[in-house]
């Protein structure tokens, strides 16, 4: 049983231009301990979908699913106390912004203490012993130093490294790491992406990385899929993904890659885009 | 050659006309999608119509109103409305205590209405954006000098301000309108620096002063029109507020003196016969609440519409 | 080509100065910390760095938008100073910008056409016509359509308008464009096509670039020279070959091990470690 599978999601938004198609059809499925990458640019639906799945959507989007289970249990058919209880203790969520994700108003200490507050029933010495050992756990120095400061006296590396600390608080069985490095540095996000793997590789919980970066992919993924305008173009392991792509898109993508440019122009996605819009035009007809 | 030249004139007028009704289209597009937030929120809909009655009303009043408003019937003094015993369908409304028409005066008295609200929005409006846009723009110590001067504006009770420079500048509509203007002001003036000092560092901004923009071109071309929206919300209820100071005033017997048929100066008039009459103080006082109330449904609208943070994407 | 040199930076400084409060006392923070290097015209330089290493400081003094502290700044053999009065118009011609944020970079009031115009407006006495047609030709060099004119900003994707803010700071056919990260918020496919837009106007154009980045793949494809800034000096300048295939610094050492790589030895190598 795989530890989490999602089957022909479909999401809809109401606009003023009539309704919009941001996923349409989408499956996943994530096993205990591995890394799963989704991948596409802007408008593939790649955060709609596990925003999907944490139930954190406007009212304006409509879901259906065929199938929404986690460890076995449906997730649509959870009352909303239920799921709140799956989502946040087993399920946990790291977001692009990390200085924009934490509370300026509270320290950081309190603020992890928060989360094992509501999932667990720790004491609250237990809940600081906790709190620092989660931070030392995420590579802060000084942790006993640091609870007590507020995000703003933090770099956005750090401030990263404490909502790591916080999504691992109540060990998520699974964690969703949407766009976790894309506004750090280089050097960041080198430290980030390792500390996520190793905490990955200790706790041998699943790990879901949404990004547009084929290089974060090739440095973190087991198993990739590819998405494009709401839909999935590809799924495979990583390896075959970048050795032998199926999908032409996919081939596209990684032939934009600069360090992949052979000659003087780099080859663009625009003429598959072409090949694209014929097949939707073929569905739609 | 002539010919030559002709189909080249005619080619290039074929694609500026081209130009001009994809340049008329994006325009549309903004209106519809505008009215499709806008419409979302029905209140302001209704509010909408409702002023939009009233301003109807208000121009054709020679043709609306029954009566002249300052004619006096003297056998129908204190006259009650046409459903209730003793009333006629003459007088719809019923008739004050010096017999006239009090439905006719509430149609002339929305003129003066929406005349004084036109009024005091646009000079509060245009002082409040040119002071504000200073003060954002430039910062440092002129910034910190007008604001000092709105601060101590803001200080004052609204009213009794209004009321004191009335009393300086003499009582009458003109001076009243003066007053609440002024009183008004530092709302804008506040909130258009706001505006401009989130504008003034954006990219555009800096990519404008590169392309050799002058100051002013930056503050009042570059900047002010992405400042407008919340100043729109705000001169809509701004715009009612106006009309309430007005009435205010008009009831204290400082704005619009008798028989101007305002509002506020009705309800004045009429404050002795409030246990006898309730015609004559409760159609004016309708009046003001349903206009005030229609305008503000109208501002939620507008705020909902332009603001971009509640826009969905 | 060698030789002609169309910017030359000696030593040049940039402080910003904190105001001391009431209890607080004035302190100076040093963004540029004297820097050196020359363009040559039609050349590419890259400056690489990370944030806060001073090289969107140095792209404001580049286009006089900020006044540097100490130091010179050459642009095609004239020399530009800020702090005394304003810049002419031959000088704003010579050096213009295009910022990182799409979205941010184009005013959301004013029509495509008039962005484009604007430029013209402000520095030349061409009549409207003429400013039209020049827009209009430059639309399609950039890759757009006539019809694009009359339309607002955000009726287009993160790359047109990518498109549209390079059309504007080449509307006056400057000789220097700086390029503040023009690559890094678009997408992986529109940057390939966006990278290319830029080969072809260098080409056409004969621009010189100053192209700020903080991505390597992207500084290794497009660069002549490459300068790596860390916390406001030049610990690495020298043409890009040299600085790729032998770093000398630690720093850019560090950087270049960070970079994540997309080949599939590496993959294979992390797969293997994996399984170990």
């Amino acid at each position: 049983m795989p530890l989490l599978e999602i089957r022909n999601l479909k999401v809809e938004f109401e606009t003023a231009s009539g309704p919009f198609k941001a996923l349409d059809g989408v499956d996943y499925t994530v096993d205990s301990g591995e890394v799963l990458a989704i991948v596409g640019e802007s408008g593939s639906g790649k955060s709609v979908a596990m925003l999907a799945l944490m139930g954190l959507l406007p009212d304006t989007a409509t879901v259906t699913v065929d199938k929404m289970e986690f460890e076995g249990r449906d997730i649509t058919k959870l009352s909303a106390t239920d799921r709140r209880q799956v989502i946040g203790k087993d399920i946990s969520m790291i977001f692009q912004e990390p200085i924009a994700s934490l509370n300026p108003c509270f320290t950081v200490g309190f603020q992890i203490g928060e989360a094992l507050k509501v999932h667990t029933d720790l004491s609250s010495s237990d809940r600081s012993r906790r709190v620092i050992e989660l931070l030392e756990a995420v590579g802060i120095p000084e942790p006993k130093g640091r609870l007590s400061s507020f995000p703003h006296q933090m770099s956005g590396g750090q401030c990263q490294r404490v909502m790591i600390a916080m999504a691992i608080a109540c060990q998520p069985k699974l964690l969703i790491a949407d766009e976790p490095t894309t506004a750090l540095d280089v050097t960041i996000q080198k430290q980030i992406l390792d500390l996520l793997l190793k905490l990955q590789e200790e706790s041998g919980m699943g790990l879901i990385m949404i990004t547009h970066d084929m290089g974060v992919v090739a440095e973190t993924a087991d198993r990739v899929v590819v998405q494009y305008q709401g839909r999935q173009m590809e799924e495979s392991d990583v390896l075959t993904l970048f050795e032998s792509p199926k999908h032409p898109y996919t081939k596209a993508l990684l032939s934009a890659l600069p360090e992949n440019a052979t000659g003087d122009r780099l080859p663009t996605v625009s003429d598959f885009r072409e090949f694209l819009e014929s097949e939707a035009k073929k569905v739609s007809a | 050659m002539t010919n030559v030249s002709t189909t080249e004139t005619r080619a290039k007028g074929a694609v500026a006309e081209k130009l001009a009704s994809e340049s008329r289209n994006a325009t549309k597009a903004m209106l519809v999608e505008f009215w499709y937030y806008f419409k979302q929120n029905r209140g302001a809909v209704i509010g909408l119509a409702v002023f939009l009655i009233l301003v109807v009303v208000a121009l054709l009043a020679p043709y609306v109103a029954p009566h002249s408003p300052d004619m006096q019937y003297r056998e129908n003094f204190l006259q009650p409305p046409a459903w209730e015993e003793g009333g006629s369908a003459t007088f719809l409304l019923g008739t004050d205590a010096v017999g006239r028409d009090i439905l006719s005066r509430l149609i002339y008295g929305s003129r003066y209405s929406l005349f004084i609200g036109v009024v005091v929005v646009t000079i509060a409006l245009s002082g409040g954006i040119v002071l504000g846009v200073i003060a954002g723009y430039f910062r440092g110590s002129v910034d910190t000098f007008i604001m000092r001067v709105m601060d101590i504006i803001l200080a004052f009770p609204s009213l009794l301000l209004a009321l004191v420079l009335v009393a300086i500048l003499g009582p009458g509509l003109t001076n009243a309108m003066i007053a609440i203007a002024i009183v008004l002001q530092p709302h804008f003036v506040r909130l258009t620096r706001a505006a401009v000092l989130s504008e003034r560092n954006r990219d555009y901004v800096v990519a404008a002063r590169v392309a050799g923009a002058g100051n002013l071109r930056l503050m009042f071309k570059t900047i002010l029109p992405n400042c407008l929206s919340p100043l729109i919300v705000q001169a809509t209820l701004s715009f009612s507020n106006a009309i309430l100071d007005a009435a205010a005033l008009g009831f204290l017997g400082m704005g619009a003196q008798p028989p101007t048929p305002e509002w506020g100066t009705m309800l004045a008039e009429a404050r002795e016969f409030i246990l006898r009459a309730w015609w004559v103080v409760t159609f004016p006082g309708l009046a003001i609440l349903v206009t005030v109330l229609a305008i503000n449904l109208v501002g939620d609208g507008l705020r909902d519409a332009l603001d971009p943070k509640l826009k969905r994407s | 080509m060698s030789g002609d040199i169309i910017l030359k930076v000696r030593d040049l400084k940039r402080d910003y100065v904190t105001k001391g409060g009431l209890f607080k006392k004035e302190s100076t923070l040093s963004a540029l910390k004297g820097v050196s290097f020359d363009v040559e015209r039609g050349s590419t330089l890259a400056v690489v760095g990370e944030s806060g290493c001073g090289k969107s400081t140095l792209a404001r003094i580049l286009t006089m938008i900020d006044p540097a502290t100490a130091g010179t700044v050459e642009i095609d053999g004239t020399a530009i100073d800020i702090s005394k009065g304003n810049i002419s118009r031959e000088m704003r011609q010579k050096v213009q910008i295009v910022f990182q944020n799409p979205y941010g970079s184009l005013n959301p009031r004013q029509k495509i056409g008039a962005v484009l115009e604007e430029p013209l407006l402000l520095n030349s006495d061409k009549p409207a016509a003429e400013r039209r047609d020049l827009a209009l030709s430059m639309l399609e060099k950039v890759g757009l359509k006539p019809e694009h004119y009359g339309r607002y900003p955000h009726m287009f994707s993160g790359g047109q308008r990518q498109r549209i803010a390079i059309a504007r700071a080449i509307m006056l056919q400057p000789k220097l464009l700086v390029l503040d990260e023009p690559v890094s918020a678009l997408d992986l496919s529109v940057q390939a096509q966006i990278l290319n837009l830029l080969a072809d106007l260098q080409d056409e154009f004969d621009l010189t670039y100053v192209f700020i980045s903080h991505d390597l793949s992207v500084v290794r494809y497009i660069a002549d020279k490459v300068m790596v800034m860390y916390f406001g000096e030049a610990v690495e300048y020298g043409t890009r070959d040299e600085v790729f295939s032998d770093p000398k610094h630690s720093y850019t050492k560090t950087l270049f091990a960070a970079t994540p790589r997309a080949d599939i030895e590496s993959i294979r190598e992390r797969l293997a470690n994996k399984a170990a």
